[in-house]
C-alpha cells in the first residue's frame, strides 16, 4: 500500500465561512498505480492533489490521516512536510509553463535546488541528463533561459525536475489541459513511462478530462462537490459505473462512430451545489433521476465489489 | 548584438535631435524679452540711460547674443556652436559663458543627489525586502513609507528648515557655504558645506527612501507568490533560496528607477534648492528661467537631455546583463 489516506477533510478560510472544498476523503493509491482524479471544476480535486504537497495560506486542515509508505505525514505543518517534498511526494504543477525562475538557466537552477536538499549536483547531473535524453530534450536545455523552451518542453522539463530524486507519489495537476491534444498524448505517456522506469511509484493524475485517463489511468477516483462519489478500475468506471453521477458523466462523452448531428451529445442538468452551506445527505440528490427518501442521509463511501467503492444508496443495495 | 546597440544608438540619436531642437525653440517662445530685462536691471542699478543710448545698447546687445539674426540662422548657429562644445553666454549672468556657469553649479548638485539617491535607494530597498517578509516591520515600515512618499515635498522641506534651521538653529538656513568664507580647500570651509549640506540631503533622502521601500516590499511580496517561487516551495526548497530569487528578479524594476533618477539628477532638485537656497543646477535653471535667460536656459536643458539619454543607455546594458529575456529577444531580433 503506497498511499492511504484516511477521512481527509480541507476547508478554505472565506468571509463568509468555511467552504467545505475537501470534505471526508478515504482511498488508497497502490505502488504501481496510476489513479486518475476526475470530477468537475470545483469539485475539491485539486484541493485534495494540493493538501498532500502543500496548504497554501487560504487552505485549512480540518482533519484525517495521510499516509504514504507506513509514513504519517504531517501536512498541517508546512515545516516538517519539507522533508516528504520531492523526496517522497512530488507535484507535476497546474502552471507548469510558469514554474520556472525566468531569470536563472535551467540547469543552474536545478543545481541550486538539489544543493539545497543536501544532494551534490555534480552526483546527479549524470541521471538528469538521462532523463533529459528520456523525454527527448536536448541537454542543452540546462544552458537555457525557461523562456527559450516551448511549453510542451516546459511542460516535460518539469516533469523530470519533480521526478528527478524519484518520489514515492507523484500528483500531476491538469498538466493536459493548456495543451493540444497530439502534446497531451504525449505527456500523458511520458507520465507512464516515469511510472514504467521506476522514477515514480505511483501517480495521482487530476484532471476534468476523463478521456485522457481512459488512455494511461488504471483506475479512477469521481469526486463531486467536495466528497468521492466512486473509485474503480478504469474498465468498471467506463463500462460499468454504479454511481448515477459517475453513470451521467460518462454518457456525456463522446464516442467514437456516432454521428452527433443525429443525436445530440447531452449534459447534466443543474448545478453543483455551493460548499459554502453544502446540503445535507447526498449532495448529488438535487441533479439525480434516481433520488428518493434515503437520500437525504449521507451516503457512505463503501466497498460494493473487489476494490470499487461507491457512495450511494442506489448502488449499495439498500432501497428502502 | 552589434546590430542591437546600433538600432539603439540611432533612436538615442534621433531623440538627441528632436529634444535639442525642442530645447531651442521653447525658451523663444515664452512671453517677454530678455535683453530688454537686462536693461530694467542695469536701470534699476542706478544708472540712467537716454533713449538713444537706450537704443544702441539694445542693438549692441542683440549683436553681442545673435539675436538680430532670423530664427533659421540662429537654429543653424546652435548647432553649429554646441558641436564645438560651446552654449553661448549667459544674459542673467552679464555674458559669462554658460558651460562655466553650469558647471560651477554642477558638483553641488552632484554632491547632494548622489549620496540621496543612492543612499535612499539602498537603504529603502533594503527595509522594503526586510518589510516583506516580517510582519511586525511591514506594520511599521510600510505606513512610514507611506506618509513620506505622500508628504508634499516643500512642505517637508519648509518643516526642516523652520524645525531645525529657524527655531532650533542646529543647521543653517540656506545657501552653499557660509557668506563670510572663501571657497578653499581649508577644514573650516569643507566643514562649513557639510553643515549647509545636511538639511537638503536629509530632506531629499527621507523622501526617496519611502518610495523605493514601498516598491520593494510589494515587488517581493509579488514575486513571492509568484508561480515559480510556489513550485520551489512545492519541492521543499528553503525559504532562503526562493527569497533569493524573489528579490533578484524584484530588484530589475528598482534598477530601471534608479537609472532613470540618476539621468535626472544633472537637473538638480529645483525645489529643493530654491527652498534651500543651494547654488546647484535646478537654482540656476530657476534664474534661467525668471530672467529670461535663453542660452542658460538651453545649456541647461541639454545637460538634462544628455543625462536622461545617457542613463536610458546604461539602462539598456545593465539590463542585457541582469535580465535574460532581454538577450532572447534581442537574438530574435525584436527588440
Amino acid at each position: 500500500m503506497s498511499l492511504q489516506v484516511t477521512d481527509l477533510r480541507v476547508y478554505y478560510r472565506t468571509l463568509a465561512g468555511d467552504v467545505k472544498a475537501l470534505d471526508g476523503a478515504t482511498f488508497s493509491i497502490a505502488d504501481k498505480e496510476i489513479m486518475g482524479l476526475a470530477g468537475e471544476s470545483g469539485c475539491g480535486k485539486s484541493t485534495l492533489g494540493n493538501s498532500l504537497i502543500r496548504l497554501d495560506g487560504r487552505m485549512r486542515y480540518i482533519g484525517g490521516s495521510v499516509n504514504l509508505d507506513g509514513a504519517d505525514m504531517p501536512i498541517w505543518d508546512k515545516d516538517a512536510m519539507v522533508d516528504f517534498r520531492f523526496r517522497e511526494v512530488s507535484v507535476v504543477p497546474q502552471y507548469a509553463m510558469s514554474a520556472m525562475n525566468p531569470t536563472r538557466k535551467i540547469g543552474k537552477m536545478i543545481g541550486e535546488l538539489v544543493e539545497s536538499r543536501g544532494i551534490k549536483y555534480a552526483e546527479i547531473k549524470p541521471e538528469l541528463e538521462r532523463r533529459i535524453d528520456l523525454v527527448g530534450l536536448g541537454r542543452d536545455v540546462l544552458g537555457q533561459y525557461p523562456m527559450e523552451l516551448s511549453g510542451g518542453m516546459k511542460q516535460r522539463m518539469v516533469m523530470v525536475i519533480s521526478t528527478l530524486l524519484d518520489p514515492s507519489l507523484l500528483v500531476a495537476d491538469e498538466i493536459t489541459s493548456a495543451l493540444d491534444v497530439s502534446t497531451q498524448r504525449a505527456v500523458a505517456e511520458t507520465l507512464v513511462s516515469f511510472r514504467d522506469h521506476g522514477f515514480v511509484k505511483s501517480m495521482m493524475v487530476i484532471t476534468h478530462d476523463v478521456s485522457i485517463l481512459y488512455q494511461i489511468a488504471d483506475s479512477i477516483l469521481i469526486m463531486y462537490a467536495g466528497k468521492l462519489a466512486e473509485k474503480a478500475s478504469t474498465a468498471t468506471i467506463i463500462n460499468e459505473p454504479r454511481h448515477p453521477y459517475t453513470q451521467m458523466l460518462i454518457s456525456t462523452l463522446p464516442e467514437v462512430g456516432v454521428r452527433y448531428k443525429e443525436k445530440k451529445l447531452t449534459g447534466i442538468p443543474g448545478s453543483p451545489p455551493s460548499l459554502l452551506k453544502p446540503p445535507t445527505g447526498c449532495r448529488f440528490r438535487a441533479r439525480c433521476p434516481l433520488a428518493f427518501a434515503k437520500c437525504v442521509e449521507e451516503p457512505p463511501f463503501v466497498t460494493v465489489d473487489t476494490d470499487h467503492q461507491v457512495a450511494c444508496w442506489k448502488a449499495t443495495g439498500t432501497d428502502a | 548584438m552589434r546590430q542591437y546597440f546600433g538600432r539603439k544608438l540611432s533612436i538615442y540619436a534621433l531623440t538627441f535631435f528632436i529634444a535639442a531642437t525642442i530645447d531651442w525653440l521653447i525658451p523663444r517662445m515664452m512671453p517677454g524679452d530678455p535683453i530688454q530685462s537686462l536693461l530694467a536691471r542695469t536701470a534699476s542699478g542706478g544708472a540712467t540711460i537716454t533713449p538713444e543710448g537706450q537704443k544702441a545698447l539694445i542693438d549692441y546687445y542683440n549683436g553681442v547674443f545673435g539675436l538680430d539674426k532670423s530664427m533659421p540662422e540662429q537654429f543653424i548657429n546652435f548647432w553649429i556652436s554646441m558641436l564645438h562644445g560651446d552654449l553661448g553666454r549667459s544674459i542673467f549672468l552679464h555674458g559669462a559663458p554658460v558651460v562655466d556657469a553650469i558647471m560651477a553649479a554642477v558638483p553641488y548638485t552632484l554632491a547632494l543627489l548622489i549620496p540621496a539617491i543612492l543612499l535612499s535607494w539602498v537603504l529603502g530597498n533594503t527595509a522594503g525586502a526586510i518589510a516583506a517578509r516580517r510582519r511586525v516591520l511591514d506594520n511599521t515600515i510600510l505606513p512610514i513609507g507611506y506618509v513620506l512618499t505622500a508628504t508634499p515635498y516643500m512642505w517637508l522641506g519648509i518643516v526642516l528648515s523652520f524645525l531645525f534651521a529657524y527655531t532650533y538653529k542646529i543647521f543653517p538656513l540656506g545657501g552653499g557655504y557660509g557668506f563670510n568664507l572663501e571657497p578653499s580647500m581649508s577644514l573650516t570651509f569643507v566643514q562649513d558645506l557639510a553643515w549647509h549640506w545636511a538639511l537638503p540631503f536629509v530632506s531629499l533622502f527621507l523622501v526617496s527612501f519611502g518610495g523605493w521601500a514601498i516598491g520593494m516590499r510589494n515587488m517581493i511580496i509579488y514575486e513571492l507568490e509568484s508561480d515559480y517561487s510556489r513550485y520551489l516551495e512545492s519541492l521543499g526548497a528553503p525559504q532562503g533560496l526562493i527569497r533569493k530569487y524573489a528579490f533578484r528578479n524584484a530588484m530589475l524594476p528598482q534598477i530601471t528607477g534608479l537609472a532613470l533618477q540618476l539621468g535626472v539628477i544633472v537637473a538638480g532638485n529645483l525645489v529643493t534648492e530654491v527652498v534651500f537656497q543651494y547654488p546647484g543646477i535646478g537654482q540656476l535653471a530657476f534664474n534661467a528661467i525668471r530672467s529670461e535667460d535663453y542660452f542658460l536656459l538651453q545649456g541647461i536643458f541639454l545637460f538634462i537631455i544628455i543625462g536622461v539619454l545617457l542613463a536610458n543607455f546604461i539602462v539598456d546594458v545593465v539590463y542585457v546583463i541582469v535580465d535574460p529575456r532581454t538577450r532572447v529577444g534581442m537574438r530574435g531580433g525584436t527588440a
